[in-house]
């Protein structure tokens, strides 16, 4: 199992890490339990992502996905953001081993995650096709054996 | 960038004598140990003689010596033959320990779907099980104890000559898995109740892909092949003269300089543990300090996760390991810390440093210096490690 390149760079030099005191959004995602936390900030004007931030627990696979998303939606409509997919942080990166695929699940979800937090503290109803999924329950993922 | 090298559990650089004793063989002694020409018995002289050094280092006797691929096919000949035996008899039931390498917990998942009983024995929180344990689990149906000598991930030395002595008393077959111990501590398979033993070249400076097992005279041992006549008819296939000529020179080396080693290297050790466990908060040592491998550092330090830890450092040049090598690929934690009782959380942040006596003392300050730092990274972009802060400041 070896990390692309780009992986490893992201990993080395993550870029947007960090913390945001007064964010209009914050997604955490995953479980300490399974080996790999997400939370990402999202500062919003206008209906963009001026600013993003990143906080990980997990493996350099884990902090590299991170990384990258918030590369992706940085500067981006915040419907843009919705549509980060997983697939498209893993070709960004290069690919990842098959076994860390599920880190890149979890990045998409904690931008949307992020985003549903941004939607609620103003009021703004989410789309059930769009916020389905996980939003931090492991129930879903079976990657851990759960 | 400088390469710290402190995986020696993961596997050894090899020491010039073995490079030499390899070298020496292939240029020389190429014949086929079975042939009986001059070229090929100058070959089985090698081996007879590397089967008396390796004897010799256990207290064994030449003829009690079988070569092997390497501690794997050692564990799996040891357990498969007592099963056999064990079968024969109508005793199906086995007692091991719930932290042993994989070599020996698959061999016993297989047994288990084949009708066999096996006992986990709990392991304390500080990685050792006792021969009361072991006491209390044998039954009449008990053909095999199974026990590694030292654990792999935490370095625990288990009470091999006590748990030896309850399966004599038993008439219980007792084998070990003594892959991390041949080499760093002094072994005697007769004084220590020991019926079969499971050794592995590359972790004492020999070279990897060889290993011996150890079955004690009397013990009724058929081979998992079929083939040629080599290894007294038990093993076949052609011997590889020069792996074993390195395997015995390696472990003569380090059985004779066993003391010394073992007093620098877990100087060593100790000096590590020591600073990095005052230096970083919420670090957990695992396993207990003594009796323990002198070259074993395990840590968990909470709220990073060990993989990134492991590429940090490996990034200043520092080559660690987090968990057993066999296990990464694998994305729960190590079964080793879960059996310690470890919460997944925290068994997630380990970090094995695995050191040998080419080990230096400024490696192991650069190891102090550099170790906290990578730590303090991670967790400052931990979400994990803000919210530990958060409830200690509450």
């Amino acid at each position: 199992m070896a990390y692309s390149a780009k992986v490893m760079d992201h990993f080395e030099n993550p870029r947007n890490l960090g913390k945001m005191d007064d964010a209009d959004g914050v997604g955490e995602v995953g479980n300490a339990k399974c080996g790999d936390i997400m939370k990402i900030y999202l500062k919003i004007e206008d209906g963009i992502i001026s600013d993003v931030k990143f906080n990980t627990f997990g493996c350099a696979s884990a902090i590299a996905t991170s990384s990258m998303a918030t590369e992706l939606i940085k500067g981006q409509p915040v419907e843009k953001a919705l549509e980060l997919s997983n697939k498209a942080v893993v070709e960004a990166l290069d690919g990842l081993p098959p076994a860390k695929i599920h880190c890149s699940v979890l990045a998409e979800e904690a931008v949307k995650a992020a985003v549903a937090d941004y939607y609620t503290k103003n009021g703004i109803e989410l789309d059930p096709e769009i916020f389905g999924s996980c939003n931090g329950s492991c129930d879903h993922c079976d990657h851990c054996g759960e | 960038m400088k390469t710290v090298y402190v995986d020696n559990a993961a596997t050894t650089a090899m020491c010039p004598e073995a490079i030499d004793a390899m070298t020496e063989c292939m240029n020389g002694a190429y014949g086929n140990p079975s042939s009986l020409h001059h070229a090929g018995q100058e070959a089985a002289s090698i081996i007879v003689k590397a089967r008396e050094d390796i004897a010799k280092c256990l207290g064994a006797e030449p003829n009690e010596i079988y070569f092997t691929s390497g501690g794997t096919e050692a564990d799996n000949w040891a357990i498969r033959n007592s099963a056999r035996l064990g079968a024969a008899k109508n005793k199906n039931h086995i007692i091991t320990t719930a932290f042993e390498h994989h070599a020996v917990l698959h061999t016993l998942k297989k047994l288990e779907k084949e009708g066999f009983e096996v006992t986990y024995l709990d392991v304390s929180e500080d990685g050792y099980v006792t021969a009361e344990q072991v006491e209390k689990a044998i039954k009449d149906e008990t053909c095999l104890v199974t026990i590694m000598y030292a654990n792999n991930e935490i370095g625990t030395i288990q009470p091999i000559k006590e748990i030896g002595a309850v399966c004599k008393a038993k008439g219980v077959l007792f084998h070990t898995d003594a892959v991390q111990a041949v080499g760093h501590v002094a072994i005697d398979v007769k004084e220590q109740n020991i019926d079969m033993l499971s050794l592995s070249a590359h972790k004492f400076h020999g070279p990897k892909g060889t290993g011996a097992f150890y079955c004690r005279k009397g013990i009724s041992l058929v081979g998992l092949m079929q083939g040629g006549a080599q290894e007294r008819n038990r093993r076949p296939g052609t011997e590889n003269t020069p792996a074993i000529a390195g395997m015995a020179a390696a472990m003569k080396k380090a059985c004779a300089e066993i003391d010394k080693n073992a007093e620098y290297v877990s100087a060593l050790r100790d000096k590590i543990i020591d600073s990095i466990v005052e230096a970083v908060p919420r670090t957990r040592v695992n396993g207990g300090r003594s009796p323990r491998l002198p070259g074993n550092v395990s840590f968990c330090f909470e709220g990073i996760e060990g993989e990134s830890l492991l590429l940090y450092l490996d990034l200043k040049g520092i080559c660690g390991s987090s968990g057993s090598a066999c296990t990464s690929g694998s994305l729960d934690p190590s079964h080793v810390l879960l059996a310690l009782g470890l919460p997944h959380e925290i068994a997630h942040g380990s970090l094995r440093i695995s050191l040998c006596e080419y080990n230096t003392e400024e490696e192991a300050d650069y190891i102090i210096e550099e170790l906290p730092k990578v730590v303090k990274r991670l967790r400052d972009m931990s979400p994990v490690w803000e919210r530990i802060m958060k409830e200690e400041n509450e």
